[in-house]
């Protein structure tokens, strides 16, 4: 796997937008925590982290049981502390907003111990006693990581099969530079495979080098962590021209290499999602002159987090709301975005046709499903490219499972985290023959551990 | 892997974790819900002739926006029925046999005592605890601090105890007194296998400026309190050590008094307690607060080299001393990490109004200067500055050798000249 990312990438010219808390900071804002008796904010968040008992513990300066409750939900806790929405999910969980005054910096507070934790090498977790059970585990992102490190814990040995040549999947190609590059991705991941017994085999796709047949017969069970496929295009003239990109593909070139945007003008990004937003405010750090999102509907209606808008929004982005493209005009590159204003059904409004100037287009209307790779197996439903899953990530297919991404067509890390640790306990337990249930109920995602 | 597990008089735990006697040692199933939550112990809430209370019960003393960094309350011993306790201290055994239940208690004559002592052993008690420190109520019923404020008292009621008990004994001791350690050794004259202290202190927690009323207010009128909480904490280590280092003494010690976090634990142990106990605390914030005083006291024997808690206990007594014979001649001043500093001069307002007056401000920079010749190594400085690490207390060699108070009284040694003194 490679894990040596060249020097200079594009994504190193931002810095942090959001500060590390020093420790008396830290300490400060841990002690203003109520440790609240059931607490909301661990309720929303999808991992379970016992917050405020991991909070408690940075008010009295013991880091490391901090870091432990933290990476006992969520292995991936450092990364999840920059990349999480908290607005949306712990920080807006917060009873300190019932009383408008200023909700707990739980992330940054998760990001103090969990830095430390990385910073001290400390190490919480040990491979269990082996069952002489495999898992074979598709991809290398999140969820594949979280499964993979809970079956070692419960002592299974984990094969990880991943396309492509880097490990931490979208955590490292597509997380926004200013919360996170793509190097603490990789170290977080070479961490969690620091419980040994994980065999990382890069650059293997399933179905082409390794066929899913010879899965079913080496394994004991598979869990599918694949994520999404490539970016989706409208289908309009002119997206073949030169300067005509995903958004996807782009995020991770810029992250993970380098990119010339010397002669980039005006750039013009197509959709209202986060990685719509996301590619606006990179842009216009990366010194685009003009970045302009185009979104068939109103700004309220955005998938986008509002806040994440607002940012890009303030760093210069601007965006044409209930507008979309009908063709991208250009002789070899592409020059410009035709579009039409459309109503409230996003129906074109005959009259209102207007041209964008553009010398780069991105495409952030989505990414392809790749369920269909199970589509020769029988008992596994797959719908518009999405895998179905129980909620114990069950595919229906005796002894395949599956999360992140690939089921939930495209969450936050922390999502795909939880789910790949509900079904690393699920595989347990079917493959260690426990009865009566699918998938064993996920105690350790409660948030609590007795030490 | 260090090992939590104590032994108090006898009295086997499984980490140095207990309930002390008191509101969240009420009833059986708050005891078991702690006993979930991974107490070592508790000290149920003193048997009695069941009482009734009052309300309001408890106020919080708030230091610089701290809520309750101090606490008062005026409750009596349990007011619920004896056979009730009894059998939820049997059920609470059954159900967590390895976790040690210390039966408090307060009575007033042998019969009394010879009475309860075997109820609460015949339902299971791993230990007892003479409850002599309550300094509310039951004091002017002739029981509570009232017995522990008289040594002969003290000792004859421990000897009941100890003469109808087949399980340890441990006497409760109050602060409000001049020396504890008279106290102390009077439990030990009586037989007790050990000492839990400290009560709570005998206290006015604040008053109802606008109703002319003390708190916590009962109607238009209030009462003396037992305080307790964060702000005990000091003068419960004293009290603990005091007992500690006294050679004639020698009985385990519980700690108890405002005991927090991991922390004060360790504090406690280092001065001289196997167990400690915890009352505010979790009435503050509940009983999963021990998770984090488990593992942080885990680590901190897991960095610091310790295997079992044992080895702990008291190793910071040698080093607790008379004034007399602390070193003069020990010198130290301070020093600013100009590179640190940020400018803000709270140790030059502290120096000059809190102390002796020798950090002073310079024209071109915004760091302080010390005058060192003038630095008594007072701390004052250091204690206000807000970054860390940025002033140094640096020892000085001033090529005078070591000589206390009493050295130099009685033998003569040199003192090095007094610094600020003019």
């Amino acid at each position: 796997m490679n894990s040596h990312l060249p020097a200079n990438r594009a994504e190193t010219a931002f810095e942090d937008f959001k500060l590390p808390l020093l420790r008396d900071a830290a300490m400060v804002e841990a002690n203003r925590c109520l440790f609240c008796s059931d607490a909301p904010c661990i309720t929303a968040c999808p991992t379970h982290i016992d917050i405020p008992q991991f909070i408690r513990k940075i008010s009295t300066d013991n880091v490391h049981g901090s870091a432990k409750t933290i990476f006992e939900s969520n292995i991936l806790g450092m990364s999840c502390a920059r990349v999480c929405p908290v607005e949306v999910l712990c920080v807006g969980a917060c009873v300190y907003n019932e009383m408008e005054q200023p909700p707990i910096a739980i992330g940054k507070l998760q990001r103090y111990a969990t830095d430390v934790a990385f910073a001290e090498g400390w190490k919480f977790f040990e491979a269990g006693k082996d069952t002489g059970k495999r898992v074979a585990l598709i991809g290398a992102g999140p969820a594949s990581l979280a499964a993979a490190h809970e079956l070692r814990r419960l002592g299974h040995a984990c094969t990880i099969f991943e396309r492509k040549d880097t490990i931490g999947g979208l955590n490292a190609s597509g997380v926004a530079p200013y919360k996170m590059k793509a190097e603490r991705a990789l170290a977080e991941a070479e961490w969690v495979l620091s419980i040994g017994g994980i065999d990382v085999r890069t650059g293997v796709n399933v179905g082409e080098q390794v066929s899913l047949a010879s899965l079913e017969k080496d394994f004991d069970a598979v869990f599918v962590g694949a994520g999404l496929g490539a970016d989706s295009s409208l289908g309009i003239p002119g997206e073949d021209l030169v300067g005509v990109q995903g958004a996807v593909a782009w995020i991770e070139r810029m992250k993970l290499g380098k990119i010339d945007l010397s002669k980039v003008r005006h750039a013009v990004v197509i959709g209202g999602g986060n990685t719509a937003v996301d590619a606006s405010r990179e842009l216009r750090g990366l010194g685009v002159p003009s970045v302009i999102m185009l979104y068939r509907g109103a700004q309220d209606g955005m998938s986008g987090y509002a806040h994440e808008w607002s940012a890009a929004f303030s760093k210069g982005a601007t965006a044409e709301w209930k507008a979309v493209a009908t063709a991208l005009t250009g002789t070899g590159h592409v020059q410009g975005v035709q579009c039409v204003r459309v109503d409230d059904n996003k129906k074109p409004i005959p009259g209102t046709e207007f041209a964008l100037e553009a010398d780069l287009v991105l495409m952030a209307i989505g990414q392809s499903k790749l369920g269909h790779m199970l589509d020769s197996l029988t008992g596994i439903r797959v719908e518009r490219g999405r895998i179905m899953v129980d909620e114990h990530g069950y595919t229906g297919r005796p002894r395949w499972y599956a999360g992140g991404d690939c089921t939930n067509a495209g969450k936050e890390v922390v999502n795909a985290v939880a789910e790949g640790k509900i079904a690393a306990h699920a595989i347990d337990a079917a493959i260690m023959g426990i009865t009566g249930i699918m998938g064993s109920k996920p105690a350790s995602t409660g948030g609590k551990s007795h030490a | 892997m260090p090992d939590l597990s104590t032994n108090t008089g006898g009295i086997q735990s499984p980490n140095p974790f207990w309930l002390a006697s008191a509101p969240p040692a009420n009833s059986g199933r708050q005891i078991q819900r702690a006993f979930e939550a991974g107490w070592g112990g508790a000290v149920w809430k003193t048997l009695g002739v069941p009482i009734q209370n009052v309300s309001s019960r408890f106020a919080g003393h708030t230091i610089r926006g701290v809520q309750a960094a101090g606490f008062t309350n005026i409750e009596l011993i349990t007011d619920r029925p004896l056979e009730t306790n009894l059998r939820e201290i049997a059920e609470t055994k059954r159900l967590f046999p390895k976790n040690p239940i210390i039966v408090s208690l307060m009575v007033e004559t042998e019969a009394e005592w010879r009475e309860i002592i075997k109820k609460s052993i015949d339902a299971g008690a791993d230990g007892l605890e003479l409850n002599f420190g309550c300094p509310h109520g039951m004091c002017e019923r002739g029981m509570g601090s009232a017995v522990g404020q008289e040594p002969a008292v003290n000792e004859r009621i421990t000897g009941w105890a100890v003469k109808y008990s087949t399980v340890p004994v441990l006497v409760k001791l109050t602060p409000n007194v001049g020396n504890i350690v008279p106290h102390g050794l009077a439990a030990r004259r009586g037989g007790a296998h050990g000492v839990s202290l400290i009560n709570t202190i005998k206290s006015i927690i604040g008053v109802d400026i606008d109703r002319f009323i003390p708190l916590p207010r009962v109607g238009n009128l209030s009462t003396n309190g037992g305080y307790c909480g964060s702000a005990v904490k000091p003068i419960a280590l004293h009290m603990v050590a005091a007992l500690a280092r006294e050679k004639e003494f020698g009985l385990p010690i519980s700690g108890i008094g405002g005991i927090s976090n991991w922390r004060d634990a360790v504090e406690f142990i280092l001065l001289g307690s196997s167990t400690v106990q915890v009352a505010t605390e979790v009435m503050l914030r509940g009983y999963n607060i021990v998770e984090d005083m488990k593992d942080g006291l885990h680590e901190y024997m897991r960095t610091h080299g310790f295997d079992r808690i044992d080895q702990m206990v008291g190793k910071a007594i040698p080093a607790y001393s008379d004034w007399g014979h602390l070193d003069m001649n020990y010198e130290t001043v301070a020093k600013i990490d100009a590179d640190k500093c940020i400018g803000c001069q709270l140790c030059v307002a502290a120096c000059h109004d809190g102390a002796h007056q020798c950090i002073h401000p310079q024209q071109d920079t915004r760091v302080p200067h010390v005058d060192e010749a003038e630095c008594v190594g007072c701390n004052l400085c250091q204690i206000v500055c807000p970054v860390p690490n940025c002033i140094t207390m640096t020892p000085v060699d001033n090529g005078h050798s070591p000589a206390s108070w009493n050295e130099f009284l009685h033998e003569g040694k040199t003192l090095r000249p007094k610094k600020g003194a003019h």
